[in-house]
């Protein structure tokens, strides 16, 4: 079986992380915003399981079902509170959503 | 054992504790009957356990000394603490010195209690003032019972607070509560003196209780105290700082006059017979101690004869019959410094005890003037009292007779003759330093000032034309009996008192009756370097002879200035202008303080108040912290403004960084 070297998976496990906290950092949209964390959630979970692996050790595969449980319950509630926001306002624009600033 | 114990020394201050709290918490709802017998029964059953424990003590004498030597009754209460080597008990010890101050005190703490009875029996704090007086009496039964110098000095302060809670009694009256203050302040300068003596000796010595101290003195070498001589002195002095508050002497007596604004019987027994005379009895306890530094012995004579002069020479002048009373209360107790100075530590006692009589009996004497003449203090509104007060006049007359020294009949004439005499004898701790003749010239000035002073106040009292108002005379009675009573037992005591002390010169002493004898196991050891009661009888004589010759002196001229209305006073007064004038305005000392330490003092709160306290503490710390975290509020609020965004870039920005750190 062909084996790719770890550091090619931590690449890709890096380079997703860098677009999602770009991303993170430089859109406005709520959705676009949460989707982004999910892909550093996952890129997280990549180089955990990469890990797991080389080292032959389970704990990586734990962790990584621990934050896609995380994940799971995070993308509820924020799903929840983007359409409710959304009903409410019509718009999902970060910068606008200033209710509670001041 | 131990009951005996407790029941005769552990009773005889808890008598009286138990009386001040009875009265202090419960007195206030008892019937004002109930409230005099509790405290009057208090201080009567310690003077009687006082009686019985002395007598125990004296009947397990054993000949020797100069006739007997008694045993030290010890009873330790309990170990009131303990750190490191210093262990304090809270123990109590009858010797014979303390046997003559419990039997002083309850004694004549019973008659005091039992006039103010009468005395105070119309004024609305009556039972707070016997809380009080209780009090008093049990710190000073603590003082001279305690076998150490914590309780000693635990005794110290509760005299001082009783004294400063007695003094301001009156409390409504805004200049009586300022007297009470300043006792206070005046005595605290004192103990803080007695605070240091008592940490260094700690030092010295390693231990506070007395026995301890006497066998370190013991067992020093003559080497030893020369090299130590320095700092011996130091802690002599630092405690006769504390007795010039205490009792009173240049530079701290300026309390004591203004004391008199108390009741007339607290200054009976505080300000004249017992809580005064601590300094005294402090430096006979330590007297193997003081012994070791003739220097202090000679400070503490020349003070005391300058007090007991400049004191004298004002009471001169009072128109107060209290006043004139208290300024005679400092000079006899420069008397007693001169005694105790001159190494005369029994002669010191004496005179304690002979003056506790006799001036308890003329302040209580003067109470019942006061008293009948609804409370008129000014000899200048008295005069012909005799007719109206007879037993008043006729005691306070021997009062005056005892005070003034008349010769072999009063007890004052035997214990200031033996001061004169010790001042005299060439082998005091005074000659060492030349200053023997000077004290004793003062001294003997000033006995013919006393007999001079005493006896102008009993003439502008009782003799001559009454010079009150015709409402006030019509009203003069006699005091009741509660009151004389009193009187009349101080009048006998301030006769007879004396002749436990007949010098050798006339005869003495007398069988069983040898009060030198009594104490010498306590104070002769120090008074063994310094006095020899065989001394040569020359100078007993010509002390005696001059005590004698200017106590008739001053006498006669009392009687010539003013047994009759005469212009004498009015002349002298001319001729001396300004020199009395300074003596009627006190030397001015109370100006000189208030103008010099008063001033410093004031000047130092205002530094505190407005350097420190307004401008650092206040604008440095307190609103000084309140701008800062104002600031950097607002400093930091530029960071937190809600951009979610802006926030993880900070915190990528942070990630950023602590990952730089670990690469």
């Amino acid at each position: 079986m062909l084996t790719l070297p770890l550091s090619w998976y931590l690449i890709v496990s890096a380079t997703l992380f860098a677009i999602g906290t770009v991303g993170v950092l430089v859109r406005r949209n709520a959705i676009v915003l949460f989707m982004c964390v999910e892909i550093m959630l996952n890129a997280a979970n990549l180089a955990f399981i990469a890990f797991s692996r080389f080292h032959h050790d389970h704990g990586g595969h734990v962790f990584a079902f621990m934050v896609i449980a995380v994940a799971a319950a995070e993308a509820g509630i924020g799903l929840a509170i983007i359409v409710n926001v959304f009903r409410h306002r019509r718009e999902l624009n970060v910068d606008d959503l200033n209710l509670m600033r001041h | 054992m131990e009951t005996t114990n407790f029941v005769l020394r552990g009773l005889i201050p808890l008598l009286p504790a138990l009386g001040a709290l009875i009265n202090g918490t419960l007195g206030g709802r008892l019937p004002k009957a109930l409230v005099a017998l509790n405290a009057v029964g208090s201080m009567a059953t310690s003077f009687l356990l006082a009686l019985v424990s002395v007598g125990v003590m004296i009947a397990r004498g054993e000949p020797g000394g100069h006739g007997h030597v008694y045993p030290e009754l010890a009873y330790k209460a309990f170990t009131w603490f303990s750190a490191g080597s210093l262990n304090v008990d809270f123990g109590f010890t009858l010797d014979p010195l303390s046997a003559v101050m419990i039997l002083i005190i309850t004694g004549v703490g019973t008659l005091i209690h039992l006039y103010s009875a009468g005395y105070m029996w119309e004024d609305p704090g009556f039972s707070r003032y016997f809380a009080y007086l209780n009090f008093f009496c049990f710190a000073m039964l603590c003082l001279v019972l305690g076998d150490n110098l914590v309780v000693l000095f635990l005794g110290w302060e509760g005299v001082g607070v009783a004294s400063y809670l007695l003094i301001g009694f009156w409390y409504e009256d805004e200049e009586k509560a300022a007297a009470g203050k300043k006792a206070f302040i005046t005595n605290r300068v004192g103990d803080f003196a007695v605070i240091l003596g008592l940490f260094l000796l700690f030092q010295l010595t390693g231990s506070l209780a007395f026995a301890d101290i006497k066998s370190w003195v013991s067992m020093l070498s003559y080497e030893q105290v020369a090299t130590l001589n320095g700092l011996i002195t130091v802690i002599c002095l630092l405690f006769f700082v504390g007795c010039t508050g205490k009792s009173a002497q240049i530079p701290l007596y300026v309390w004591l006059p203004d004391a008199m604004a108390g009741p007339t019987p607290v200054s009976a027994l505080i300000h004249a017979a017992t809580m005064v005379t601590a300094g005294v009895y402090l430096i006979a306890r330590l007297s193997f101690f003081f012994a070791l530094s003739p220097f202090a012995l000679a400070v503490i004579a020349v003070v005391g004869a300058l007090t007991a002069f400049f004191a004298a020479t004002i009471g001169c002048t009072q128109y107060d019959i209290k006043k004139v009373l208290a300024y005679s209360t400092v000079s006899q107790l420069g008397f007693m410094f001169i005694a105790v100075g001159s190494g005369a530590f029994f002669v010191g006692v004496f005179h304690l005890m002979t003056h506790a009589f006799f001036k308890a009996l003329l302040f209580l004497g003067s109470g019942s003037v006061i008293h009948g003449m609804h409370h008129e203090q000014d000899m200048r509104k008295m005069g012909g009292l005799r007719k109206h007060m007879p037993i008043t006049a006729a005691t306070y007359f021997i009062g005056c007779l005892a005070i003034a020294g008349f010769p072999f009949i009063t007890s004052g004439f035997y214990s200031k003759d033996e001061i004169l005499w010790f001042a005299l004898s060439n082998q005091s701790a005074l000659h060492a330093y030349g200053v023997g003749t000077f004290v004793f010239a003062v001294a003997l000035l000033t006995a013919g000032l006393t007999a001079f002073y005493m006896f102008r106040s009993y003439f502008m009292t009782f003799s001559g034309e009454c010079r009150a108002d015709a409402h006030t005379q019509a009203h003069i009675h006699e005091s009741p009996l509660t009151m004389t009573v009193p009187l009349m037992v101080l009048a006998v005591l301030a006769l007879v008192a004396g002749f436990v002390g007949v010098p050798h010169a006339l005869g003495g002493p007398i069988p069983f009756l040898d009060m030198h004898g009594f104490l010498y196991q306590v104070v002769g050891e120090g008074e063994a370097l310094f006095t020899n009661r065989f001394d040569n009888p020359n100078y007993v004589y010509a002390s005696m002879g001059g005590a004698i010759v200017i106590g008739f002196v001053g006498m006669g001229a009392a009687w010539m200035f003013y047994g009759e209305p005469s212009g004498v006073p009015a002349a002298v007064v001319e001729r001396l202008g300004r020199v009395h004038r300074l003596i009627d305005n006190k030397y001015y000392v109370d100006e000189l303080y208030a103008a010099t330490i008063g001033r410093a003092v004031r000047w130092g709160g205002l530094f505190l108040h407005r350097v420190v306290d307004v401008f650092m503490i206040d604008q440095v710390l307190v609103q000084g912290t309140a701008s800062l975290t104002a600031f950097l509020g607002t400093a930091l609020r530029q960071f937190q403004n809600g951009d979610l965004q802006r926030y993880a870039a900070f915190i990528v920005f942070g990630v950023g960084i602590i990952l730089l750190l670990l690469l």
